[in-house]
């Protein structure tokens, strides 16, 4: 981790000198042949390097989805790593084109610190993980506790709430990054983590006894996980927010990556040929090209694949979709229609 | 070049010759330039801002800023109150720590320093090779460092080390006993003051008899026997209106008392020790810097070693070594900054980090933090230029 302080002086002196990059992403990412995404610093199943530095993760993948339709290319990315605090920054500053890092939608991201949201790529609510050895089963018996947060997050922001109305009191440790957090947990500094339900199961799954921690039943908080960019470049949100849709639709439409060539040759659906460019121009309107989507899809796979290969009930992390499923199974995910 | 009178050039040119006015028009070429520069900067800032939609203002200052800080020993904050308030926290945590920090770097400096110069090999070489080690790892390691082993090393609060049932060391800080005083004991106190008034008319009073006669009171004991009697004495007879307020296990951690915490115990041993390491060897720089005669001359007056060192040599070296410990105070104050490695909650991790993070005002928060910053270096350097001017020889 490097001095904090002139990491966040130096973004702020990027905003002082550098001219943010305004409309115009599309052509920027083209010229420089490679998407910029802003990930976290780590979080397995969502967002991690691998010994040879390559990033994985169900974020990631859709960095990947995004260069695919983009360039064409799934592998054309820079992972631009940031910590809570520094993410909106970096984005703003022009350091990243999109953010997918566990972002929760708010309000005040999107009206004050001026960001474009563009859909939920995660539903997930706010948890709670002690070791099992504390022997506390609700997050109602947690008065007096030592709770390790994220700063930066609205994480600590619905902690001080949820603690608030309950009357209860803490002991806030808050801790930059993950790692460090998990650190600080595993060493006893505090008795409870608490971070999105998502990356408390994905925090456990690199225990050496996950089994010795529970995450407890409340979830006191929605926290609606989306791409973000910066205000002033509609061509470019339009993008990132059919890149995701593109995704759910797939799924909706049984489009995977198996069987995307045949789709596109012998479907009957007029939205999936529309979808895959084989019918209208909806590449050309997006200023792509017509096969944008059939990249994603082909190199990266629908939004039900990229949630089972990377955080699925067969991985470590195990998560069920739950509110992640689709609409027609009982879940959130839900498009808007390709026409 | 034929040399052309100077009265037959142009006038600017003759401007150019005179060197005092040409100073003056490279000065006001200079300024015009760095105001250009800052007049490009903060159009650039205005253009930045106005692009991605952002205003600046400081209205979020007074938006209850809705999150925790635990560590606050001035304040009773609740994230029910303002950006403002949480911003005073961090600052006052921020102060705490460095005020601490160069006290207790200037204390364990000022002894290593001389350590450095003992005779004894042993001593001399153990300190030698904890200087060179601590000097050249980075302060951010030694704080994690410290960190670290507080945090891993020391047992949970519910094993936690148990000193005579009134002070507690855990991996969740350290528990002492806090005073509670009671009725009665702000007479005590001013009894206290009083003693300290008495005690320095006493010093002045005897060093003027030393210069008269010669004669030496042992000051030190006779001030604290003044100081000490006289607030025992008053303690007693207001029947000792002090109890003490014993940390307790309640549930999770420890309640009431007085607690160190980790991230502060941390922060604030690594800045000191690593501070003092530096300001070691400029005490020792500035030692070796006064001349042998002046030692030599004491003891020839028959001054034993450590009055020499008292009376003759570091008045002299003082000279030398302040300037330079201005600048490692400063250090110690800009690495606090640090803090937020170990989660202390300091000036950089409130307003600069949190504050900034929930109401994306960058360019707000981080002029406030800059200038919290500008104004502690500003007031450190003005008291100890101070105080430099105060320990120069005095033309007698
Ligand atoms: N969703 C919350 C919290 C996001 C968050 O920081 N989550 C953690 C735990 S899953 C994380 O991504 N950490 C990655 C890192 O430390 O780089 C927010 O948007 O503020």
């Amino acid at each position: 981790m490097k001095a904090t302080i002139h990491n966040a002086l130096a973004l702020t002196l990027m905003l002082a000198l550098a001219s943010v990059a305004r409309a115009g992403t599309l052509e920027d990412v083209q010229a420089r042949g490679v998407l910029n995404c802003v990930v976290s610093t780590g979080v397995a199943g969502f967002a991690y390097p691998d010994d040879a530095g390559e990033w994985h993760g169900f974020d990631v993948d859709f960095c990947r989805a995004t260069a695919a339709a983009v360039l064409g290319d799934p592998k054309a990315i820079k992972a631009v790593t940031s910590t809570g605090k520094t993410r909106f920054t970096l984005l703003n500053a022009g350091e990243g084109d999109v953010l997918w890092r566990n972002t929760t939608i708010t309000f005040s991201r999107d009206v004050g610190v001026k960001l474009r949201f563009h859909g939920v790529n995660y539903y997930d609510g706010q948890g709670f993980m002690v070791p099992k050895a504390l022997g506390v089963s609700s997050a109602k018996e947690l008065d007096g506790a030592s709770v390790c947060i994220q700063t930066g997050t609205t994480t600590e922001l619905n902690l001080a709430d949820y603690f608030h109305s309950n009357g209860m009191k803490y002991e806030a440790v808050t801790i930059e990054t993950n790692d460090e957090a998990r650190q600080n947990y595993l060493a006893g500094r505090c008795d409870v983590y608490t971070t999105d339900a998502s990356g408390l199961a994905a925090t456990r799954s690199t225990f050496t006894n996950p089994d010795d921690h529970v995450v407890l039943p409340e979830i006191i908080s929605k926290e609606p996980l989306g791409p973000a960019t910066r205000h002033g470049d509609d061509q470019w949100s339009d993008i990132v927010t059919w890149v995701l849709n593109a995704t759910v639709t797939a799924e909706e439409k049984g489009v995977t990556s198996a069987n995307v060539d045949e789709m596109r040759s012998s479907s009957k659906d007029p939205e999936v040929l529309r979808l895959l460019g084989a019918e209208g121009n909806q590449g050309a309107e997006l200023g792509l090209e017509a096969d944008w989507a059939y990249n994603i899809i082909k190199s990266v796979g629908n939004y039900g694949e990229i949630f089972e290969r990377n955080i699925g009930v067969n991985t470590p992390i195990g998560l069920a979709r739950g509110l992640n499923a689709l609409w027609t199974d009982g879940g959130l995910q839900y498009s808007p229609p390709f026409r | 070049m034929a040399a052309v009178p100077i009265e037959d050039r142009g006038l600017l040119a003759r401007l150019w010759g005179n060197q005092e006015t040409r100073s003056v028009i490279v000065q006001i070429a200079t300024m015009a330039i760095v105001f250009a520069l800052l007049a490009l900067v903060l159009r650039n800032v205005a253009i930045n801002l106005e692009a991605i939609g952002k205003e600046f203002s400081f209205d979020f200052l007074t938006a209850p800023a809705a999150y925790d800080i635990t560590f606050s020993p001035f304040i009773d904050y609740t994230s029910r109150d303002t950006h403002f308030t949480a911003a005073a926290v961090g600052i006052l945590n921020t102060l705490l720590v460095a005020v601490c920090g160069i006290a207790a770097a200037s204390v364990l400096g000022v002894t290593m320093g001389i350590l450095r110069l003992s005779r004894n090999w042993l001593v001399n070489r153990i300190v030698y090779v904890f200087l060179e080690f601590t000097r050249n790892v980075p302060v951010l390691l030694h704080i994690l460092l410290v960190h670290g082993i507080v945090v891993t090393t020391l047992p949970p609060p519910r094993r936690a080390i148990d000193l005579g049932g009134t002070a507690f060391v855990s991996n969740r800080g350290f528990f002492a006993p806090s005073p509670v005083f009671e009725e009665g004991s702000g007479i005590v106190a001013a009894v206290f003051v009083i003693a300290v008034v008495a005690a320095l008319a006493f010093r002045r009073w005897a060093k003027r008899v030393q210069v008269e006669t010669g004669k030496i009171y042992s000051v030190f004991w006779i001030c604290t026997a003044i100081i000490g009697g006289a607030t025992a004495v008053a303690f007693l007879a207001l029947g000792a209106p002090l109890s003490w307020d014993l940390p307790a296990l309640k549930g999770f951690n420890f309640q009431g008392g007085l607690a160190l915490r980790p991230e502060f115990l941390a922060l604030w041993l690594a800045l000191s020790y690593y501070t003092a390491c530096f300001i070691a060897e400029i005490v020792r720089a500035g030692i070796l810097a006064v001349s042998h005669g002046q030692t030599e001359a004491a003891y020839a007056l028959g001054l034993r070693p450590n009055r020499n060192l008292q009376l003759v040599v570091l008045p002299q070296a003082l000279r030398i070594i302040v300037p330079p410990l201005v600048s490692q105070y400063l250090n110690l104050t800009k690495n606090s900054s640090l803090a937020i490695a170990i989660g202390y909650m300091d000036i950089v991790a409130t307003i600069g980090g949190i504050s900034l993070m929930q109401t994306g005002k960058e360019m707000e928060t981080m002029l406030i933090v800059l200038g919290v910053y500008l104004v502690f270096s500003l007031l450190i350097s003005a008291f100890m230029n101070w105080f430099n001017r105060s320990i120069r020889y005095k033309e007698r």
